[in-house]
């Protein structure tokens, strides 16, 4: 039999597609985690940041390994934009068409795919923007650092917005990897996905809320640090070691 | 004795237009019909064209769920409109032709063009690749539950719900839809079909077969016969993908 030799693109650019936000979607999540330890104390943040400068294991912060750590993240948010920007609807008509559709139709999923373009959109901006700066300015991570680029350096309109579209949009994006690899599908589809989608919405909800209390507790210390903005944390211990400057 | 309800007035609104007059422009008409008890859209309709407006154009044949040949937009959702009791909605009504398909007139369409085309374009047959036509061979056994399976995915009607309902297919008309992908896996189940997995990948493993759906499920939610279609999708996915990432 003759051997059929098939464009193997597609199928490729799907498995990327899927890959990548998936990546980025669990990774978002440590993400979360990791920045919200500012609300056990400023030390458990410090103790959280030093551990990803490598403290722990060099016995020195190197901001280096979080400048590579940002630089893959932005590697795989690119490719991620760049396969995903197939699934944008191309021009004006195809976005009547779309926007008519979701109108008329009113359907649930239908229109959890419109936020999930509308974030993806706004995300091409302002997950590049935060990439960036991260990425160029490793070193200036910490309970007042982070807190004076929220307030002094007016990091805090574009942290709310780019938080709202994170979060949308990864949970939808999670929730559609499911339905569309069919995993957690069970022996009712159907059954399994009304749970997906509560778990959807609950999983938003979640990161939302500590998403927003994380980000009222740096805002609180940027404007209480506002008169010392630039000025770097030190643990209490080390104060007490006399160390502070 | 309980004093009965008096029934209900249905406000009908119909999207109508006639392609084939050049004076005709896309309008809406309302037409007042008393509900009674049991009524389906299909009665409705009839009993307008009967003693309303004989000129309003629409499908019926079957009246039962059957042939397909009655979907339109009800409220904005495609369905069957004989299998749709007018109890379970709102006194207001509207109704439109399915969108996508050409037009006849009023909430009558062709489907059957575009149904045929996409069935040419998929290969919806087996292909068994044996030379010659045996009659006198027996046919393979098959196992009951696969044979369930395959009848489960056949009993699609081809009534082009699933393809107004997908926001994909709206924006790319070239993508084959619920109903196409359905017929591809309802084939690759068939033990008859002797088509190698390359070759269904060159069927719909691109943008405009099962890479271009995005997932957003209107077709599982209003399929009038209510196939797996969520599912099946997801098992061709994931079926395209381990071919096309074969080396
Ligand atoms: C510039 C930034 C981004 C753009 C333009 C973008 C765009 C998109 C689009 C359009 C889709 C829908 C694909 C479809 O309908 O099949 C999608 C899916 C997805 N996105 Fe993003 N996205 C971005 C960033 C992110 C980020 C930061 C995350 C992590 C939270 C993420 C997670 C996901 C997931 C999990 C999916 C589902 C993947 C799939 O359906 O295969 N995306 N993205
Ligand atoms: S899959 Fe369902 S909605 Fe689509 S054409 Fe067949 S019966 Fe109709
Ligand atoms: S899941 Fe969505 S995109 Fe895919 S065929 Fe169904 S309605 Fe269309
Ligand atoms: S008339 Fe046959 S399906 Fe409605």
């Amino acid at each position: 039999m003759k051997q059929k030799v098939i464009d193997k693109m597609p199928a490729k650019l799907d498995f990327i597609q899927s890959a990548t936000g998936l990546v980025l979607a669990l990774f978002m999540w440590g993400h979360m985690f990791f920045v919200s330890t500012i609300l056990l104390g400023k030390d458990v943040m410090y103790q959280v940041t030093i551990f990803f400068e490598g403290y722990y294991f060099f016995g020195e912060s190197y901001p280096i390994i979080v400048s590579i750590l940002a630089g893959a993240v932005f590697f795989i948010f690119i490719a991620h934009a760049a396969v995903a920007i197939r699934k944008f609807p191309s021009n004006y008509k195809q976005y009547t068409i779309m926007k008519n559709h979701i109108h008329t139709f009113n359907h649930g999923d239908t229109k959890l795919w419109f936020w999930q373009i509308f974030t993806g959109f706004a995300m091409f901006f302002l997950g590049s923007v935060h990439l960036y700066i991260i990425m160029t300015n490793a070193a200036d991570i910490g309970p007042y650092a982070s807190a004076d680029r929220i307030v002094s350096d007016w990091m805090w309109p574009l942290y709310i917005l780019l938080l709202l579209a994170v979060e949308l949009h990864g949970s939808i994006g999670l929730y559609r990897l499911c339905v569309k690899w069919g995993w957690f599908e069970g022996k009712d589809a159907k059954a399994s996905r009304i749970k997906l989608r509560r778990a959807k919405y609950a999983v938003t909800i979640f990161f939302l809320t500590l998403g927003f209390l994380t980000l009222a507790a740096y805002i609180k210390i940027g404007i209480e640090h506002k008169d010392h903005a630039g000025e770097r944390y030190q643990m209490v211990q080390s104060v007490s070691q006399g160390v502070k400057i | 004795m309980s004093e009965e309800k008096a029934p209900r007035i249905l406000k009908i609104n119909v999207l109508r237009f006639d392609p084939n007059d050049e004076n005709d422009v896309p309008h809406m008409q309302t037409y007042e019909v008393e509900e009674a008890y049991g009524m389906t859209l299909f009665v409705v309709l009839n009993e307008i064209r009967e003693h309303q407006d004989n000129s309003l154009m629409f499908d019926f044949v079957c009246r039962a769920g059957i042939c397909g040949s009655c979907s339109m937009l009800v409220n904005g959702r495609p369905t069957l409109a004989c299998r749709t009791l007018t109890s379970k909605l709102d006194e207001n009504i509207s109704l439109a032709p399915l969108p996508l398909f050409k037009l006849i007139k009023d909430l009558s369409i062709y489907s059957g063009e575009w149904m045929r085309g996409l069935n040419e374009k998929l290969e919806t047959w087996i292909h068994d690749k044996e030379q010659e036509i045996n009659v006198d061979k027996l046919e393979e056994r098959m196992e009951p539950a696969l044979a369930d399976e395959i009848y489960e995915l056949d009993r699609c009607v081809e009534c082009g719900c699933c393809v107004a309902a997908c926001g994909t297919i709206q924006m790319k008309p070239d993508f084959v839809g619920a109903v196409g992908l359905n017929k591809v896996a309802r084939y690759h189940l068939d033990p008859r079909d002797k088509r190698e997995d390359e070759e269904y990948y060159e069927l719909i493993g691109d943008e405009n077969g099962v890479f271009g759906c995005m997932s957003l499920l209107g077709c599982q939610d209003v399929c009038p016969k209510d196939l797996p279609l969520q599912s099946k999708i997801a098992y061709l996915r994931r079926m395209m993908l381990t071919t096309g990432l074969k080396s």
